[in-house]
């Protein structure tokens, strides 16, 4: 933990800009009803208002209050895209290392099986899957993590792959360890930095995913706020000349940003590459 | 006559985390036409450091802080872009230690040879070409007329070691830096590439500073040796000087490190047989055989030295004994039972018994484990030792392999490469096994180093009893340990036999090549070696 912050502090100023970033969308979401002036779905003023006192950036199609639906929406799009590429790790992680350690057809099955899906693309077949089972928030959330669980696969195989020739790892073979023992002690240590770098990467695709899912109708569903959605029901007003549809854009773009400082920090990290 | 380079109080550092360390404390370095600077010290001793120094040049993260460095009277600290661009590669090039490392594996051979001549502007390629087969021939490359149009990967390691020492004499440069170009060879293969430097700079009065950490090569090509230790030097003379007299004890200890032996040896023959391998044949294609009827036993106690050139199928023994490799053919015996060919079905007694230590100690720990971890597991894993028990079983390890008890917290990274090796030492002893096979376990060492973990072994098995499997190449670590001796040569045993009779002449015509072979710390050595062969081959 010590080690951990003082790792902080040394971080570079654009890394903790990015910190900042999350940060303030963190706290947005965590404390949304305080600081929310009005209520998530309530109608608050008239239609398509332009920012004032009491409707700080505005009010949308409906005449909800923008920076409301904003606060509210950091929560349920971030805490989804989070879930989804936490679960897409945990797939991808397990059943690359599984492959790399095993080898064999195991990894011939596997990856094939992984080629078939990765053959579709993403967009599209997550439409197809999510029109046939309906678009519930879990049903969402275990489509996009399975699909993207697939790039987090190759990933985590070719890493471990590398790590899986080491000698240590041949020790631990010779020692009579066991598969999980040795995907867990000797090969996941050492395949962390690669790893989290992607985590954060693949939380910015996922966000973006759920904003382009939410964008074409089947994300997460009305009257909940996401941020995605926001620019879709409010997208039609940009032609009248309201930018009300760009503050949901920008905040997608904000978080974004924020987390990919972040990353690029961790990969340079990860990578042990000195300026 | 003319100093040709001339480095004043030079001062190299190096970055660490935040701050600037000195690597190079303040060495003076002169070197005259035609003369070879031999640079001798262990690892982290400075001398690559030095070495590329000559030319103005650090790696990555160093810097060269104060000093001068004058060559062909032009100062080169601090010199322009365009001055040392024009000196490296032309005026004073460099040889590096692993030459597979260093070809481009995409290019041929001739056309990396050409690249500093036609850079340069000193020829264009087709005359490049021409002298590339003049030095080809004098460096003895077969078929020099034709060599320069393979790849990197299509000829062997000694022959692609003389190809870089021939890229360094496109431009006959006026000095080169060798820097341990022959470490990374066999023995045979060491002294065709000594010879070849040899040769050729004597031919094109080439100055050289070699860099090395073994004296006994170093004494083969130097006119003068510099012992250099942390960054300071310890003691400079002439090569034959230093040789007969050294001055300082930190160069007596590396000339008294081949001496080491046994002494008093009892005999072993008459111990239970732990390891027996019976006809033993192996190969990973199914067809080409990489190991053919192996015969071997080895002793309760007893130490057997399997001894061969790289690609001789040492090491797929090792990986048949443990499992790795399936034999095709013949049984593997432990304690008189047979070992299951594949490691799967092993049961975990006979894993416990039979451990490993390995070549390059770094690959072999895990960087992300506590040494309390890496020793621990295997003390868990096997005996079932938990909580205060297993601590103070890793504290009694520690001892045993002399080292002090705080390490047990730390990480891998955080040791020297000898106390990395004696942390896998430890790890094979928790494991309370029977036999241990050792695959190079000192090559990646310095001598000095290599030699304390030598004396460990042997204590070690004096206490313990355990049985050693000592794969090397290296014969004068034979010499030090070895109760018995296995020569292999192309998956076969040419010879074996106790340590007394291999070393007794006559040997078989190959055993006599490896052990002539070894350089003594006799500077006419190399001459006479080569002079006796050419006599033996005239007749």
């Amino acid at each position: 933990m010590i080690t951990l912050l003082s790792h902080l502090r040394t971080a570079p100023l654009s890394a903790k800009i990015g910190m900042g970033m999350v940060l303030i969308t963190l706290i947005a979401a965590i404390f949304a009803p305080l600081i929310a002036p009005f209520g998530e779905t309530e109608i608050a003023g008239d239609v398509w208002l332009f920012s004032s006192s009491t409707h700080f950036l505005g009010t949308d199609s409906l005449g909800r209050d923008m920076f409301s639906r904003l606060v509210y929406g950091a929560r349920n799009t971030i805490a989804i895209a989070f879930l989804i590429t936490f679960l897409s790790f945990v797939f991808g992680v397990t059943l690359g290392f599984v492959a790399a350690t095993i080898g064999g057809w195991v990894d011939q099955l596997l990856s094939r099986m992984i080629d078939i899906l990765m053959a579709f693309p993403t967009l599209i077949f997550a439409l197809m899957v999510l029109s046939v089972v309906g678009t519930s928030i879990p049903a969402l959330i275990i489509v996009i993590a399975l699909l993207d669980s697939t790039r987090v696969f190759r990933l985590s195989r070719a890493v471990a792959m590398d790590i899986e020739v080491m000698e240590y790892v041949e020790a631990a073979r010779l020692r009579g360890e066991k598969l999980w023992w040795i995907m867990r002690h000797e090969i996941l240590p050492n395949a962390m930095p690669p790893l989290v770098a992607e985590f954060g990467l693949r939380f910015c695709f996922v966000f973006l995913f759920i904003a382009a899912l939410s964008f074409l109708g089947l994300g997460i569903q009305p009257p909940a706020a996401d941020w995605g959605g926001m620019v879709r029901e409010n997208a039609g007003a940009i032609t009248f000349g309201i930018f009300t549809p760009l503050w949901p854009a920008a905040a997608i773009a904000f978080l974004t940003v924020g987390v990919n400082l972040i990353v690029d920090w961790a990969l340079h990290v990860a990578s042990g590459l000195k300026d | 006559m003319k100093k040709l380079l001339e480095i004043k109080n030079i001062v190299i550092e190096g970055q660490t985390s935040d701050q600037w360390v000195p690597i190079v404390k303040g060495i003076d370095l002169t070197l005259k036409k035609g003369e070879v600077l031999g640079l001798i010290g262990e690892s982290g001793a400075g001398k690559s450091t030095l070495g590329l120094a000559s030319m103005a040049y650090t790696r990555p993260g160093c810097r060269i802080a104060s000093g001068s460095i004058v060559f062909d009277g032009q100062e080169l600290f601090d010199g322009s872009a365009s001055l040392l661009r024009s000196i490296r590669g032309a005026r004073i090039a460099y040889v590096a230690q692993s030459a597979a490392a260093s070809f481009n594996p995409a290019h041929r051979l001739i056309n990396q040879f050409a690249e500093g001549p036609v850079q340069h502007n000193l020829m264009n390629f087709s005359s490049a070409e021409e002298k590339a087969v003049t030095i080809y021939d004098q460096l003895l490359l077969p078929d020099p007329e034709h060599i320069g149009y393979r790849f990197p990967h299509q000829v062997s390691g000694g022959q692609l070691q003389r190809a870089m020492v021939a890229m360094a004499m496109s431009c006959q440069p006026d000095i080169i830096v060798f820097d341990e170009p022959t470490t990374a060879l066999d023995v045979t293969t060491q002294i065709e590439v000594l010879a070849a430097i040899k040769d050729i700079t004597r031919k094109y009065n080439t100055a050289a500073i070699y860099i090395t950490h073994d004296l006994a090569v170093v004494a083969q090509l130097a006119d003068r040796i510099m012992v250099l230790r942390d960054g300071q030097l310890v003691e400079e003379n002439d090569a034959r000087e230093i040789l007969a007299a050294p001055k300082e004890e930190y160069t007596r200890e590396l000339l008294s490190v081949r001496s080491f032996s046994t002494k008093g040896n009892k005999d072993k023959s008459g111990n239970k047989v732990i390891l027996d391998i019976k006809d033993v044949t192996a190969s990973y294609t199914g067809t080409e055989e990489v190991l053919s009827d192996i015969n071997l036993q080895i002793r309760k106690g007893q130490t057997v030295a399997l001894v061969g050139e790289s690609g001789s199928g040492k090491s797929t023994l090792a990986r048949v004994i443990t499992g790795l490799l399936p034999q095709s053919k013949g049984s593997v015996l432990f304690k008189n039972k047979p070992l299951a060919p594949k490691l799967k079905p092993r049961s975990r007694e006979e894993l416990q018994r039979l451990q490993m230590i390995y070549q390059m100690p770094d690959t072999a720990l895990n960087p992300r484990h506590t040494i309390r971890t890496i020793i621990g597991r295997p003390l868990q894993f096997y005996l079932k030792m938990n909580g205060r028990q297993r601590e103070q079983r890793i504290l009694e390890l520690l001892e045993q392999i002399e080292l002090p008890a705080d390490y047990i917290d730390r990480y891998p990274a955080e040791l020297s490469g000898g106390e990395k090796q004696r942390i896998c030492i430890a790890r094979a002893l928790a494991a309370e096994p029977d036999l241990i096979i050792c695959d190079e376990v000192t090559s990646a060492l310095d001598q000095l180093v290599a030699e304390g973990i030598l004396k460990l072994l042997l204590n070690l098995q004096q206490k313990l009893q355990v049985s050693y499997l000592f794969i090397t190449h290296d014969l004068t670590t034979v010499k030090a340990i070895a109760d018995e001796i296995v020569v292999m040569l192309n998956g076969r045993i040419i010879e074996q036999g106790p340590k007394k009779e291999i070393l007794k002449p006559p040997h078989h015509e190959y055993t006599d090549l490896l052990l002539s072979s070894v350089p003594k710390m006799d500077p006419d050595w190399l001459d006479g070696l080569l002079e006796k062969r050419i006599l033996a081959a005239a007749a």
